[in-house]
């Protein structure tokens, strides 16, 4: 790889080890380490592998699980079968269980995401200490512990009729993922040039209509992460569906927390690793449309 | 070219073609805002832009020019006063009913919108339809000179091409107006030279009324037909660039456009009479015709002479008789490739002053004493 002259910086000045137009691969990486700061020292390499191995082994465990007999959990499994995933799908409960999740689900995530844009798009516009105070009144949930927040639904809902119902389930899950969109389409509109919208208006467009034709193709990478962040949130929340559930109605994570406890029922593998390889193709699915968009 | 306080800005304006173009009529009537500053940032401001004029607000920042062009777009609500277009109060309307065409600093193209898609943009909210749409886009791209570049994004274009599909985007709907807020800012200096002649031929092919904001008075002076000068919220002085140049009232005005040799009078008794001042131990004479209208009689006041209009003698029997002359000292001189400028030390006490060099007076040295002097129909008498 030849270095042009204009690229007079001290990175392109210095020699590059590496045998010109040979191995463009390591001729890249070597410029792209001196831009760095410092080198990445290879225990420092080690130890981010350690924590990601930390972070996912307990959730890969699962997966293996899942496929093993329909009379104990083990690890390994003995022999691999699909009779744990045989029994999910002929249970009527847990089928039930999981249309409930995905239902609750999407109307908290459409909540959610409605409030939580407009809380966003409403405090960039206000900015100074308000907004500050406001902002951090809406976060409240993300840093309250479950429990609390699980107890204070619980008795307030009691009294308005709603444990046990669609409704209870939907406003208390959308309660908690508002932050999630909030932060995610904060985080969006943060280089959003407001003059794009004074430039709307003298062009001729409402407030309503440049909301939609210049806002939100503009932050809907944002909205759109913030809602599968709302979703993820409701799916697998159990504080409080714990205290909410009903024999009538049930969220996959209660069902889950019932067959462990109660039944000890292998079949809970299959449903964890079900969980897991959904919301990993959600969020990446997500990550891989953000980069896409982003080349343009 | 006389210099005299008769030549109104009206006057000009109903000389030239100005008032007789089509475009909308901008009244600013008792027109302030307050921000709840200690001081408004505009104060009662009254100003009438004629039908196809190119008008230019001048003035420092914080001065109430960019205020007074968010009044006019409607992004700011006035506090007091009401603003007419062709004689219909906008007072109230917001923006998107106001019918102006804007182009901002930074451009502000829609990032996700083709140069196509932006430039349709207005039309598309106007409902026009698509065919007429795909027409008037293909011509106003002609008429900035960007054709071929429609399905480019924005992020594709070099700065002064990204300004160019802003200025189609403002004008493509038939504006009342264009108000451009310093959209020259951004672009170095060859470019800035080339998009200023554009903004000028396409103001002369439209004939609607341009207001533009500026920080920059040679900018303002290149392509204005009047410029409005603000100063801390208030309108200083209005005029075509001529006359703000040759005739300022006050000494702001002076200052702000161009250099200009300063000579502090403490009485001006003289000068409105229309006899002479005293400065230093000096009598300077004073024609009445090149006093402001604004010098009160007895007040204090500056008596200003462009540096362009300063000559210098070598000896004191070289001045003419009539002119008005001080002593000076040579401090520097300076090239500044077609003329040469000398910095002067005037009179006794001080002051600094400047002379644009003629040729002949080309043998100057640092430090040689000399006269400096210069026609009395050349100066001004201005209010402080």
């Amino acid at each position: 790889m030849t270095l042009h002259p204009t690229q007079s910086s001290p990175v392109g000045e210095r020699p590059v080890t590496a045998p010109p137009s040979k191995s463009p691969p390591v001729t890249r990486r070597i410029r792209r380490r001196v831009r760095g700061v410092d080198p990445i020292p290879w225990w420092l390499k080690l130890f981010v592998a350690l924590v990601a191995v930390y972070l996912i082994l307990p959730t890969v465990f699962v997966i293996p699980m899942s496929f093993g007999s329909t009379r104990s959990f083990a690890f390994p499994p003995k022999n691999l079968t699909f009779d744990l995933y045989r029994n999910f799908f002929s249970d009527e409960r847990w089928l039930t269980s999981l249309q409930n999740s995905v239902v609750v689900g999407l109307l908290a995530a459409l909540i959610a995401t409605v409030v939580g844009t407009a809380a966003a798009v409403g405090l960039h516009h206000l900015r100074g200490k308000p907004a500050q105070i406001i902002r951090a009144l809406l976060m409240v949930p993300l840093v309250a512990p479950a429990i609390v927040i699980a107890v204070a639904v619980y008795i307030s809902f009691l009294k308005w009729h709603l444990v046990g119902t669609l409704q209870g389930y939907v406003l208390a899950h959308a309660a908690i993922a508002v932050p999630f969109v909030l932060v995610a389409v904060t985080s969006s509109l943060s280089n959003f040039d407001s003059n794009l919208l004074r430039a709307s208006a003298s062009l001729g467009a409402s407030p309503s209509r440049t909301f939609r034709r210049v806002t939100m193709p503009l932050i809907g990478k944002g909205i759109l992460s913030g809602a599968v962040f709302a979703f993820v949130t409701s799916f697998d929340e159990v504080v409080i569906a714990l205290f909410l559930r009903d024999p009538t109605f049930q969220t996959m994570p209660v069902q889950m927390y019932n067959s462990v406890t109660y039944e000890i029922d292998p079949t809970m593998a299959a449903a964890s690793s079900l969980v897991v390889v959904v919301v990993t193709v959600v969020c990446l699915g997500l990550q891989l449309l953000g980069s896409r968009t982003k080349k343009r | 070219m006389p210099t005299t306080h008769a030549t109104t800005p009206a006057a000009k304006a109903a000389a030239g073609a100005v008032s007789t173009r089509s475009g909308t009529q901008i009244r600013l009537t008792d027109v302030s805002k307050d921000f709840g500053l200690p001081e408004p940032a505009v104060d009662n401001i009254s100003l009438t832009i004629e039908p196809g004029e190119f008008m230019t607000l001048l003035g420092p920042s914080g001065s109430g020019k960019t205020t007074t062009l968010n009044l006019i777009a409607g992004f700011e609500t006035l506090t007091t006063g009401s603003i007419l277009f062709n004689g219909g109060d906008v007072s109230s309307l917001p923006p998107h009913k106001r019918n102006l065409g804007m182009l901002f600093q930074n451009y502000a193209l829609f990032p996700h919108l083709t140069v196509a898609q932006n430039v349709a943009y207005p039309l598309r909210e106007r409902k026009l339809p698509k065919a007429e749409i795909a027409e008037k886009v293909g011509q106003v791209l002609e008429l900035v000179q960007l054709t071929g570049r429609d399905s480019h994004y924005p992020s594709q274009l070099s700065g002064g091409q990204q300004q160019r599909v802003a200025l189609a985007r403002a004008i493509v709907f038939d504006p009342n107006a264009l108000l451009l807020d310093e959209p020259l800012g951004a672009l170095d200096r060859n470019l800035r030279g080339t998009l200023q002649q554009e903004i000028q031929r396409i103001h002369r092919e439209l004939g609607s009324t341009f207001v533009f904001v500026t920080h920059d008075q040679e900018e303002a002076m290149h392509l204005s037909d009047r410029i409005a000068l603000f100063n801390k919220g208030r309108l200083e002085q209005v005029g075509t660039p001529e006359a703000l140049y040759a005739a300022p009232e006050t000494l702001f005005t002076a200052r702000f456009l161009g250099d200009s040799n300063v000579f502090d009078i403490a009485d001006s008794g003289g000068a409105t009479s229309g006899s002479a001042v005293a400065w230093e131990d000096r009598t300077l004479s004073v024609e009445a015709g090149t006093v402001s209208p604004r010098v009160a009689a007895g007040a204090s006041a500056a008596l200003v002479v462009r540096p362009e209009d300063v000559r210098i003698a070598t000896t004191p029997d070289a001045v003419p008789a009539g002119a008005n002359h001080v002593s000076a000292t040579v401090r520097q001189l300076d090239y500044l490739g077609s003329y040469r400028t000398a910095v002067l030390a005037l009179g006794g006490g001080g002051t600094v002053g400047r002379a644009r060099l003629a040729p002949q007076e080309d043998d100057l040295r640092v430090g040689q004493a000399v006269t400096a002097w210069w026609h009395v129909g050349r100066q001004c008498v201005v209010a402080v």
